[in-house]
């Protein structure tokens, strides 16, 4: 009987809470406190939403984006976290390539969207090289701290039993900072988030951020709303499936016992 | 195997502040003997064992192994903090050593779970470390140093951050499989009963910069367990062992207090 309330409770809190702020909201609108110019009630934007979903606007839009964003977040995670890794290991490669990285990370990866845009043009490339850029140095910068945080005990062991280089990378360097190569991976995917909604209002025709921007010109506010709900939809998601990834990848991360020693 | 020291000394830092750890250590050790190293906290214990394992390099003197080699490594470590990785399960932990050696996966996990049996957590073989106590995770880190077959274990403070029952209960299980196999073990310790429990011979070092004070040895006939420990002889070699180290400890503390004042 505890086992069942210990599970239903932390899924059906949250929702709660959710759902009791839109109540309110739908409330205050109806009771005329809110100005339906800034702050369209709930179930008009749900109903606009519905009626963008049968004439398959919401569809195209959200394909086109989470296109971008995943090839951005692969093109840009994946070099992200092997240069990390290497930068971690190895002393020299670090000194080495330390104040490039120290020098282009600080830059808001949006400044750089015009500049993008001259060298690979308007189209998808730019979009995608933007947010691939943005999510390249958090994974980075993440990963490398992941190998250096790694406690000395691990490498003295393999040291100990003989590892072979190779032997250390994959057994010892790669597990170990899998914790903190998650996390970079988490404020990745949500910088490609805040990325490809920025591209998508400055070039874009299609995406949600387009669909908010469009809202915007066309001062349609319930069409401008439904682009930030599923902006804020997908953070939610990506949140949830990382979270159960992670928990399935690194079970030990966060665990009492190896608290102390991580 | 048989090991000898030759003047080991050891100095820490450059210039104005290097300080010397371990001075002039030179002593010998037997095939199949199990020597205990004792000493105030910070008299170098740690680091001569690590000089000893190949972690580390002296500044002078140098460490000769001679005599039959077995089919295994020199040494294996067991470390102060386990450094059982968390990443694998406890059945591919105690086999790294034999990972790293080359051994197919089938002989080493059939080795593996033979000296699991020994350590009584053989059923635990595919769980993960952290769902296990330290103790047992100690017990997964003596399995792993073990099953490598070394000519000589080396195990620093093996059992210093367990409860007083796990620790007996651990003493009396290395006692036995060391029984069983005579290995040659070098134990650093700051416990005077663990070293009169375990030792066959007993070295205690100074206060830092670490020397050898003397070679004790405890005589005691074999096997030996916990409820020797009111035994007239085992009293006497503690106040023997007592007298001997206690100026240490009381110098090796007034240079704490020293360094907290400055």
């Amino acid at each position: 009987m505890t086992l069942r309330t210990d599970r239903v409770y932390p899924l059906v809190l949250p929702l709660l809470s959710l759902m009791g702020l839109l109540l309110l909201w739908e409330l205050c609108g109806r009771l005329g406190l809110l100005n339906p110019l800034f702050f369209p009630v709930p179930s008009l934007i749900l109903l606009r939403f519905i009626a963008m979903l049968a004439d398959g606007e919401i569809q195209a839009n959200l394909t086109i984006t989470l296109f971008r964003l995943f090839t951005g977040f692969l093109l840009g995670t994946i070099p992200g976290i092997l240069i990390g890794l290497l930068m971690g290991a190895s002393e020299k490669i670090r000194l080495l390539l330390d104040p490039i990285v120290a020098a282009t990370y600080p830059i808001p990866k949006l400044a750089i969207f015009p500049l993008l845009m001259i060298i690979f043009g308007i189209g998808e490339f730019s979009k995608i090289m933007a947010i691939a850029i943005g999510c390249f140095f958090i994974v980075l910068i993440n990963a490398m701290a992941g190998v250096k945080n790694i406690n000395k005990v691990y490498f003295d062991v393999a040291k100990n039993y003989g590892a072979s280089k190779g032997q250390l990378f994959t057994r010892v360097i790669l597990p170990a900072s899998l914790p903190m190569i998650f996390t970079g991976i988490r404020l990745a995917l949500g910088m490609s988030l805040i990325v490809v909604v920025g591209v998508e209002f400055v070039s874009a025709n299609y995406g949600i951020g387009a669909i908010i921007w469009n809202g915007w010109e066309t001062f349609e506010i319930e069409k401008l709303y439904v682009g930030i709900f599923l902006c804020a939809i997908l953070g939610i998601l990506f949140t949830v499936v990382l979270k159960r990834v992670e928990m399935r990848i690194t079970p030990w991360f966060g665990h009492l016992a190896y608290r102390d020693q991580e | 195997m048989k090991l000898e020291c030759r003047h080991l000394t050891k100095n820490f830092g450059e210039g104005e502040k290097e300080t010397r750890i371990i001075s002039d250590v030179s002593f010998e050790i037997k095939e199949g003997e199990f020597l205990c190293i004792l000493g105030p906290s910070g008299c170098g214990k740690t680091t001569l064992l690590r000089i000893i394992a190949g972690l580390m390099e002296p500044t002078f003197g140098e460490v000769i192994f001679s005599g039959n080699k077995n089919s295994g490594p020199i040494n294996s470590m067991v470390f102060q903090e386990h450094g059982v990785f968390p990443w694998m399960n406890v059945i591919d932990n105690v086999a790294f050593g034999l990972e790293m050696q080359g051994v197919p996966r089938k002989e080493r996990y059939t080795q593996s779970l033979d000296f699991l049996k020994r350590v009584g957590l053989s059923k635990y073989a595919f769980r993960n470390p952290h769902e296990l106590s330290v103790g047992m995770r100690q017990r997964i880190a003596i399995a792993r140093a073990f099953v490598t077959n070394p000519a000589i274990l080396l195990m620093d403070e093996p059992f210093g951050s367990l409860d007083a029952q796990t620790r007996l209960i651990l003493q009396e299980e290395l006692l036995k499989i060391w029984s069983e196999h005579k290995k040659t073990v070098i134990f650093v310790t700051h416990d005077i009963d663990e070293a009169i429990l375990l030792g066959d011979r007993l070295l205690v070092m100074t206060s830092v910069p670490g020397r050898i004070k003397e070679i004790i040895a405890i005589g005691i006939d074999r096997p030996r367990d916990s409820r020797m420990e009111s035994t007239p002889e085992f009293i006497n070699m503690r106040l023997r062992i007592w007298n001997s180290i206690r100026s240490e400890v009381e110098k090796a503390m007034q240079e704490d207090t020293g360094d907290a004042e400055n």
